[in-house]
């Protein structure tokens, strides 16, 4: 089986004058599992954009079946047998399972007459190839996550496709569902359809696939079997650098300094249980988990964004109430949450604004921002973030990924923030960018004695930053490892054993 | 003056629609006065604009303050309406018909008014309460209470008309201040205040900023809900304040006065850079807008044109400018 | 369980409540004359429903579709008189063109333009009747000049009933015209690809293109059958009040709006059916006709479908407070 399936030569595609694909060539052999690995924003989704037909390349060739295709439209793409699944699924949520399943096939027949006794007979028969349990008359919207996504898969397999890429498919799944994924992954691989399986996590590339493509900066840096690859080599592609042995070193302050947060038997039924914690001033703490462990409801909960939670939370030794946002920013501490362009960002808004967000109130009489004092505090933040721009009334969005996530650190700064907590700082972030927000992290724990709670997918990211990192695991927190004696293997590795 | 041209520029560089909106206002000056230079060009003609123009533009701006978090405010007119009404009825109770006709009541208009004001806030909080609270979408919600705002009035008038308010009342809509219309000088207060409002305090910079992004606002510790609700108890106060304006000119209150006024605070609003998903507008610009409308409509009336081909010419306008932004925006 | 969980049955459920309810404190409201008339008015408002419920499924919004029925409505009678046309059906065809005409409109600007329907609508509504009043005229179409054939026709009735009195109390026609409209449109949403795709484009526009939807035949088709509907309920609606006036339909969009969501039908679009709409129309009309019946003041009506709006929609954030987490 190693005749080749897709072959792109040489593809290069430019955004207003950004190479997202840099002269990139791949290889898909027939009925294998390929992994391709990169960080957001690497060029991934231009990538699957390319080989869907959604995008026309700018320059290189691809060929389909040793054919080259010049014009690859996305119903030319169906049409040779490339599927994608989307992140989103591209379900209708109003509608039934079996009318999801069969709209395609419908369609594709030209029919304009729909026979609701063939539309389930189709969905039966697409349920049943996958094999899975799922009620064809139940509404999409009424399914879990997992749920969808085998709709989805269901779907995509009805047109006997030759290959299936299926873009960042685990990232909303509990390690079980992600099981369950793997093994249906395999039976497609079965009966000879080639997975193109796009991630950015290292452990379930090497569980899954056969071989892997890295690319990093729109070009591929790397490319081989599997067996050729440890998580180390990956991260070292992925991001550019080698891992260096630097860690962070931190002092206990001396005295009898109350912890900056401390957290008690915090619980929320269904979610997490038991959690207790206590990060110093200067403190960097890991949490690591898999998705689905509790990390993003715990963040969450210390920021007052989960309701229903018991147990008592201090913040430098005063015992404070967090049931909304406004508390815990009253109470010192932040959230930069995971996806900063939907959570974090004012997309249309200045930096200035961006900046200011969370402290306008402060600096306002009666209301009235003072602005010679929100251009000061906007102006120095820009400067103490070394944020590149001529000037602050520029519209965030012009911003790259580095710089954005500095300005949504810098609002945070302003606020004084004793207890800083980061949900994926330097998810898509470029290489350059991703060691000087490491820096100014460090800086913030080191000179402003802020604690801070840092959760990544990126265990070499804990490893070098935090001096501590705590594990979390069905809810709970079940180790606590010293940086400074440990490694991300044993990390990786423990993590791994929670499957 | 050095500083102030300076100034000016900086302002059109940064939001060229302020720009283009500047260039329309003179090219339908422009066109109008070559169409028809002795009747356009008096004074007269401007004049009586100054006391036609700020009731729409009033309630322009309360649109624009609905539409800053992606809302929608159907129900001004119905507010207008009923806190002119209720003002009305209110003046028939306390000041009788004899005293009236002689100008008195002077006193009772300044409580007039604040009840009006009131009636409009308490509108406005209603359509808040539905939207945060219930989380009725805003078209919806405000569709409704309109039609109930509209409903009050009439089952309170029982349909004609309420006519007789007290002098002072219909100076607010009629009179003369140092040479100037009231409602002219009115409007201009209330443009610089709001724009004020809008750009200068947290109030206004937390409805722009939940209208670009409503969670990350949430994230960033705006409080959405209180926000948003106070927006249209300001949209409501606004509408009332028109309202005002509106029955202090014609010195009568009716429950279907100025129905045509809600298409054309929309397309004002529109017109005038305001971004109906949210975010997005200025005072300056609604304003501008406002005056190049009216400009307009009293240019196709000097021509003798219908006040039904000019509903369809603010119809016709308003398409004209979603065309026109479509390829504004695509060319950027 | 899952019968509880359709909003028709819920709606069933509520409006039979209420139809009991009414006739204890008015036993006038189940007079066979009473019911006749509620169905009667049930023709145009539930015809000019069906439009807006296309659109609603859609994710839009139309307030035009009054000003549409009034052209065409007013054009056609207007054409016959000055040709002296005898005749039913093309008049009929005529309307349904004009709707369908102005339908093509909005269909465009929201295909071209991406821009929000309720905008775009108030632009058409605007400009379809500022021409109508200001090019066309704004004289009345009375009796004495209407044209003979359609009253009648539209006089037509199903069944008359004969009463001890010796008065007589007919069911009109046109509720089956409503009717037959009624299942045509349903049975376009249920069994045909076009009827899905609305389904489809209201659940999500993205998707809806990715499963290889037209959605530009899509949406011209919903906009260009709710104009048509439009128009063909307007000419109805002339029909059977002997009168054409280029004024009507004033405030009528948020009477079928109120309707359409009291029906179930979601503003969010991929939500609604004709049966629910159906119910929807009856039970708006049945409120404002028991008002009228139970004699209060018709001044009351506004306030009460502006708070049939609220209250509908109240309840169905409610009930979809979890549905879009």
């Amino acid at each position: 089986m190693s005749d080749v399936f897709l072959d792109l030569r040489n593809v290069v595609k430019q955004f207003s004058g950004v190479r997202a694909l840099d002269d990139i060539s791949l290889t898909i052999r027939s009925g294998e599992i390929h992994c391709l690995a990169g960080e957001n924003g690497s060029g991934k989704s231009t990538l699957i954009k390319v080989i869907s037909g959604v995008y026309r390349p700018d320059a290189g060739s691809i060929a389909i079946d040793g054919r080259t295709v010049p014009h690859l439209t996305p119903i030319g793409a169906i049409r040779h047998g490339i599927q994608v699944i989307y992140q989103d699924f591209s379900l209708f949520g109003n509608l039934s399972v079996a009318e999801n399943l069969a709209l395609n096939t419908e369609l594709q027949e030209k029919r304009a007459l729909v026979n609701w006794k063939r539309v389930h007979a189709i969905a039966a028969t697409a349920l049943e190839r996958l094999g899975v349990d799922i009620d064809p008359a139940s509404e999409v919207d009424d399914l879990s996550t997992a749920g969808r996504q085998l709709v989805a898969i269901a779907r995509a397999l009805m047109s006997d496709p030759r290959l299936l890429i299926m873009d960042e498919p685990t990232t909303a799944l509990t390690r079980k569902e992600v099981e369950t994924l793997f093994r249906i992954v395999r039976d497609i691989q079965a009966r000879g359809i080639a997975v193109l399986f796009v991630s950015h996590k290292m452990r379930e590339m090497l569980e899954i696939s056969e071989r892997i493509s890295v690319i990093r900066n729109g070009r591929k840096v790397a490319e081989g079997p599997t067996s050729e690859f440890d998580e180390p080599k990956i991260v070292r592609h992925m991001t550019g650098h080698d891992i260096s042995s630097e860690t962070y070193h931190w002092q206990a302050p001396a005295g009898d300094v109350p912890p900056r947060l401390e957290v008690e038997k915090l619980t929320l039924p269904g979610k997490f249980e038991d959690l207790s914690l206590a990060l110093r001033p200067g403190e960097i703490v890991g949490l690591s988990g898999l998705l689905g462990s509790g990390r993003t409801e715990f963040a969450k909960a210390l920021f007052g964004l989960e309701s229903g939670c018991t147990g008592t939370v201090k913040v430098d030794g005063k015992p404070v109430v967090i049931d909304r946002v406004e508390t815990a920013i009253a109470a010192g501490i932040a959230y930069v949450p995971e996806d900063r362009l939907s959570e974090g960002l004012f997309l249309g808004q200045s930096i200035d604004r961006n900046i200011l967000a969370t402290t306008y109130a402060k600096i306002a009489t009666a209301t009235v921002i003072d602005r010679t004092k929100a251009a000061e505090l906007a102006a120095s933040s820009i400067r103490a973030m070394q944020i590149a721009t001529p000037s602050g009334e520029k519209p965030v969005g012009q911003l790259s990924g580095g710089n954005q996530q500095r300005v949504v650190l810098a609002r945070w700064l302003l606020t004084e923030a004793r207890v800083l907590v980061l949900n994926g700082p330097t998810v898509g972030v470029d290489v350059g960018s991703k060691a000087e927000i490491h820096k100014i992290i460090r800086r913030l724990a080191m000179e402003k004695d802020v604690a801070v709670l840092m959760i990544s997918d990126d265990i070499l990211e804990l490893v070098q930053n935090c001096n501590r990192i705590v594990v979390m695991h069905r809810g709970r927190f079940v180790e606590t490892l010293e940086t400074a004696e440990t490694s991300e293997h044993r990390v990786s590795d423990m993590l791994t054993s929670f499957r | 003056m050095e500083k102030l041209g300076f100034d000016f520029r900086r302002l059109i560089g940064r939001d060229n629609n302020i720009g283009q909106l500047l260039v329309m206002v003179v090219l339908i000056i422009a066109v109008m006065s070559a169409l028809s230079p002795d009747k356009f060009l008096r004074y007269y003609n401007f004049e009586s604009l100054t006391y036609l123009f700020p009731e729409l533009g009033v309630l322009s701006i309360a649109m624009l303050v609905a539409m800053m978090t992606g809302g929608i405010d159907l129900s001004i007119i119905g507010v207008a309406n009923l806190s002119a009404i209720l003002a009305g009825l209110f003046f028939h109770q306390v000041i009788d018909r004899a005293a009236l006709s002689a100008g008195g009541g002077t006193g009772w208009v300044v409580v007039g008014v604040f009840m009006s004001i009131a009636i409009g806030a308490l509108a406005g909080a209603f359509n808040g309460f539905l939207i945060t609270r219930l989380r009725v979408t805003p078209i919806l919600a405000t569709l409704g209470s309109g039609q109930i705002y509209t409903g009050i009035a009439l089952v309170l008038t029982g349909g004609p008309a309420i006519v007789g308010f007290p002098e002072a009342w219909d100076y607010i809509g009629n009179g003369k201040l140092f040479g100037l219309a009231v409602p002219f000088l009115l409007f201009v207060a209330i443009a610089l205040g709001m724009a004020f409002l809008l750009t200068r305090t947290t109030f206004g910079v937390d409805l722009q900023l939940i209208g670009t992004n409503p969670k990350a606002a949430v994230y960033a510790g705006l409080d959405r809900a209180k926000m948003v609700f106070l927006s249209y108890v300001l949209t409501g106060t606004l509408a009332s304040i028109a309202g005002i304006m509106l029955s202090g000119r014609t010195n009568a209150a009716k429950s279907d006065y100025g129905t045509s006024y809600l298409l054309q605070a929309i397309l004002i609003a529109v017109l005038g850079g305001t971004n109906p998903a949210g975010g997005k507008g200025t005072v300056l610009g609604v304003s501008i807008a406002v005056v190049a409308l009216m400009l307009l409509s009293s240019g196709f009336q000097i021509l003798r044109f219908s006040n039904h081909l000019i509903d369809f010419i603010w119809g016709a306008f308003l398409l004209l400018v979603i065309v026109v932004n479509t390829y504004k925006n695509r060319t950027r | 369980m899952t019968l509880f969980r359709r909003s028709e049955v819920v709606i069933a459920a509520i409006l039979f409540t209420a139809m009991i309810l009414i006739g204890l404190v008015n036993p006038a409201f189940w007079q066979v004359d009473n019911l006749f008339s509620l169905l009667r008015s049930n023709v145009v408002i539930g015809i000019m429903a069906l439009g807006v419920l296309l659109v609603m499924l859609s994710g839009g919004f139309d307030v035009s579709f009054p000003a549409f029925a009034v052209a065409a409505m007013y054009l056609t009678v207007h054409g016959m008189l000055l040709t002296g046309y005898v005749g039913v059906v093309l008049p009929f065809a005529v309307a349904i063109l004009i709707g369908a005409v102005c339908g093509s409109i909005n269909g465009f600007f929201v295909w071209k333009f991406k821009m929000i329907p309720l905008i775009v609508t108030l632009g058409t509504g605007a400009v379809v009747r500022g021409l109508l009043l200001g090019v066309v005229g704004t004289s009345m179409i009375n009796i004495d000049r209407f044209p003979p054939v359609l009253i009648d026709f539209a006089k037509a009735e199903v069944f008359t009933l004969t009463k001890a009195d010796g008065t007589h109390s007919g069911l009109t026609a046109m509720v089956l015209v409503y009717f037959a409209l009624a299942l045509g449109v349903h049975l376009m949403l249920r069994h045909t690809m076009i009827g899905r795709s609305i389904y489809a484009l209201g659940g999500g526009a993205e998707a809806a293109t990715r499963v290889g939807f037209d959605l530009k035949k899509t949406i011209f088709f919903i906009y260009c059958l709710a104009g048509a509907l439009a128009g063909f309920a307007g000419m109805l609606h002339c029909s059977m009040i002997w009168l054409a006036n280029p004024r009507d339909f004033v405030g009528t969009d948020l009477e079928v709006i109120a309707a359409v969501v009291l029906g179930g039908a979601s503003i969010f679009g991929g939500r609604g059916s004709v049966i629910g709409t159906m119910l929807g129309v009856f039970m708006l009309v049945m409120v404002k006709n028991s008002l009228i019946i139970m004699k209060v003041d018709t001044t009351w009506q506004l306030v009460v479908v502006g708070s049939i709006i609220v209250i509908a929609t109240a309840a169905s954030a409610w009930r979809d407070r979890g549905r879009k987490a």
